[in-house]
């Protein structure tokens, strides 16, 4: 997105958006794209005064530009006020093509990165499941699904979770009062709720947004988000972006379209074809991530094991895992 | 009118309690207040601290704190209900246990929603619960049902409370405080015990008996609700409301007649409470007893029975990790109570009182067995490895919070009963007119 923008040298506004933003507070710079897009003509129209002032670029050089150019940090962000609306004309849908995962975590590890998350907090969960004792186990990545009826919405008493019209579930952390009855009604353990005070919740250098849950706040609720920030720019959420084995898609139901970054295909065949499936469909919450099953695997099973002994010892009660460690394989 | 003056005199023995404080009643009371600030101190740590102090974590977000909360309103919403009962039918044995019953429901139920504010993340945000409300939340629901049974039934006790304080203002012997009578005078609403008032005041009375057994059907269905909209295997039962409420109406006997013999005990009101009113109220254990027994089994046989996935989960580790508590709660706790009560020569008071002990503790275990091992079994099982996010214990601070509430529960018990007469004497002079007037028909 950076080297687009830079790029078009023509434009003077896109530039110095840029420059605004990094010289100013350059760790928000990622968010901008789609949100300024539709803004561009507007603000462009607008009277130029002539009056000049100085900034410093990416590379350190110092330039003069127009006062209008300038970019203010406040346009990276999203209001709550926006983040309850959603993007216009999108229904998010994630599919997770199961018979690829080898839980190489690379998923768990970035949206940590990307959430600021502690090693422990996970948005994005690797479960290991065995259906039934005879079925071979699988590796089962497990977001937040982003429910079309999603209980935790309903019993909240506040509105401080809420559903947008793009499908996306987030939380609004400045209104939860943190009676984590959300937590209790989702089926699927996806909300994670500050127990404690941590020192990042005090780092105030990015302005708080439900779209990137930054900076959390304790004795409030969090979960996965979709990454909403990122698709504003255009990318896909940390976790399609960083798999290895291309095991998460990403895409739009109203354009029948969902990505893994190497290939974009039709959310309706791929689901028709391959048995894409939901989990837990008989609780009537109807979410927004599928699954295609795990067959015709890619990957042994226990290459998955090559992993933090830490992680390891999550899985020890599958039947499975005693088994392998009886025979002495783990 | 100077006939009814001189009737309206306390009896002496109530004097004495109202008068005065004896030097075991100020321990009793110092020791109260000692496990108060323990728990105070507790309180303060876990705002500073946040709840990481206590034992919830990610899978079992609600602990101690919300059974607590289920538990004293449970006792709240069954004193509502005997009270309600005893006054609406005028039952005969009503005057010695419809004051205690009364204080019981009220003290509870300002206690009871304290748990639930322990229970909150955000207590500096309290008040966004009524700024931004959702009706469409269950707990908006239970907010409504609670705030409207508590102003209820502080009207209620209000209203029987007031011909006891007109004699208390009246008594000129009574040797209290100014202040006191100050207040007595105020209260009393310069009620006259005039014929006219007194039919008044029946009336409101009435009414108002038959409106808090209603609110406090609600509110407990309400509360029942919390759980079963859910979706979590042990929670989401059809049955939940009405098990709540036996279970509610158990425990708050129970609490009824553990108080009885306090009073009775600590007071020497032998000749006020007496064995009729502890083998009265032990009947009606014994019927609830049963009833809870067979709304218990009710839960748990058909999941056992239909062996669902998630059902057997639950039941494993209810009868692993949880045995003992299972047996504790479900098979003590009912059958000891219906062994003492249905056989006649054990309803003694002292057994009687054990029963209720029994039918207590074991109802709390119960809404603990309800609450956590649902919570450690979700539909996708716990993979983590930290101990405390897999099983809960709770924290030194969430049992000093507890016995915190059970304390103020008691403090202000001693305090009331210090305050105003524990039967109510008002009662006790209309049925003694009563009794005289059959006296002189029968004469003539």
């Amino acid at each position: 997105m950076k080297n687009k923008n830079t790029e078009k040298k023509d434009n003077n506004r896109r530039k110095f958006l840029q420059l605004g933003l990094l010289s100013g507070v350059s760790a928000i710079a990622g968010t901008t794209l789609v949100s300024n897009l539709s803004q561009d003509t507007e603000e462009e129209k607008k009277a130029v005064s002539g009056e000049m002032t100085k900034v410093l670029t990416p590379d350190g050089k110092l330039v003069e530009i127009p006062v209008e150019s300038l970019n203010h940090y406040p346009e990276a962000h999203v209001s709550t006020k926006e983040a309850r609306k959603g993007i216009p004309n999108r229904k998010f849908v994630m599919v997770i093509d199961l018979a690829k995962c080898k839980n190489a975590r690379k998923c768990v590890e970035a949206c940590q990165k990307g959430h600021n998350l502690d090693y422990n907090e996970e948005f994005m969960k690797v479960q290991l499941i065995q259906d039934n004792e005879q079925a071979s186990p699988y590796w089962f990545p497990k977001p937040c699904f982003h429910c079309e009826e999603p209980p935790c919405v309903t019993v909240c008493p506040t509105g401080a979770t809420f559903k947008r019209e793009d499908n996306i579930v987030l939380i609004d952390n400045e209104r939860c009062i943190g009676c984590k009855f959300c937590v209790t009604s989702c089926p699927y353990s996806a909300r994670q709720f500050n127990w404690g005070h941590k020192d990042k919740f005090d780092n105030k250098e990015q302005a708080y947004s439900p779209e990137t849950q930054l900076p959390a706040s304790e004795g409030t609720v969090m979960k996965c988000d979709f990454c909403p920030d990122l698709l504003r720019a255009g990318e896909l959420p940390y976790c399609a972006k960083s798999c290895p084995m291309g095991v998460i898609y990403f895409g739009d139901k109203n354009e029948d379209i969902v990505t893994n970054g190497e290939e974009t295909v039709r959310f309706s065949e791929l689901i028709n074809d391959r048995g894409g499936y939901r989990h837990l469909e008989h609780l009537g919450t109807k979410p927004n991530v599928y699954y295609l099953p795990a067959v015709n695997r890619q990957f042994p099973l226990e290459r998955g094991f090559n992993i933090d002994e830490d992680v390891i010892e999550r899985y020890k009660k599958v039947p499975y895992v005693q088994d392998l460690k009886k025979k002495g394989k783990l | 009118m100077s006939e009814i003056v001189k009737k309206r005199v306390i009896d002496k023995k109530f004097v004495t309690i109202l008068e005065s404080t004896p030097n075991s009643s100020k321990i009793w009371i110092a020791s109260l207040v000692l496990i108060i600030l323990v728990g105070l101190y507790a309180f303060i740590l876990q705002v500073l601290h946040g709840h990481e102090v206590t034992g919830m974590r990610d899978n079992v977000v609600w602990g101690v704190y919300i059974i607590n909360f289920i538990f004293f309103v449970g006792i709240s919403y069954s004193g509502a209900f005997i009270s309600g009962i005893l006054h609406f039918f005028d039952t005969p044995w009503k005057n010695a246990v419809s004051r205690i019953v009364e204080i019981i429901t009220v003290l509870s139920l300002i206690i009871g929603p304290i748990f639930i504010l322990l229970c909150i993340g955000r207590l500096d945000r309290l008040h966004y619960l009524f700024l931004y409300p959702r009706i469409q939340s269950p707990i908006t629901w239970d907010i409504i049902a609670i705030m409207t049974d508590l102003v209820g039934c502080f009207i209620y006790l209000y209203l029987t409370f007031i011909p006891d304080f007109a004699i208390l203002r009246d008594d000129e012997k009574l040797d209290v405080a100014p202040w006191r009578k100050k207040v007595y005078r105020f209260l009393a609403m310069n009620y006259q015990d005039t014929p006219e008032q007194k039919a008044i005041l029946k009336k409101i009375t009435r009414t108002m008996s038959a409106m808090i057994i209603a609110m406090a059907i609600v509110a407990y269905t309400v509360l029942a609700w919390i759980f079963s909209l859910t979706l979590q295997p042990g929670w989401n039962s059809s049955i939940f409301a009405p098990y709540f409420i036996i279970a509610g109406l158990y425990s708050g006997v129970g609490v009824i007649i553990i108080c009885m013999f306090a009073v009775r005990k600590f007071f020497k009101l032998d000749l006020y409470i007496r064995k009729v009113h502890f083998i009265g109220a032990g009947v009606i254990l014994l019927v609830l007893a049963m009833l809870y027994g067979y709304f218990t089994f009710s839960e748990y046989f058909p999941r056992w029975f239909s062996h669902k996935k998630n059902d057997v989960q639950l039941l494993d580790t209810l009868f692993s990790t949880y045995f003992w508590e299972f047996i504790l709660a479900n098979y003590i706790g009912v059958l000891v109570p219906v062994m003492i009560l249905f056989f006649k020569r054990f309803r003694t008071i002292n057994f009687i009182t054990f029963a209720a002990v029994i039918a207590v503790l074991g109802l709390w275990l119960n809404r603990y067995l309800i609450v956590i091992p649902t919570l450690e079994t979700p539909y996708l099982p716990i993979q983590d490895t930290r101990p405390e996010f897999i099983h809960y214990t709770a924290t030194w601070i969430e049992w000093a919070l507890s016995a915190a509430g059970i304390a103020s529960f008691c403090l202000f018990f001693t305090l009331l009963v210090r305050f105003v007469p524990i039967i109510p004497v008002s009662e006790l002079v209309e049925s003694a007119q009563k009794s005289k007037i059959k006296v002189d028909q029968k004469r003539k």
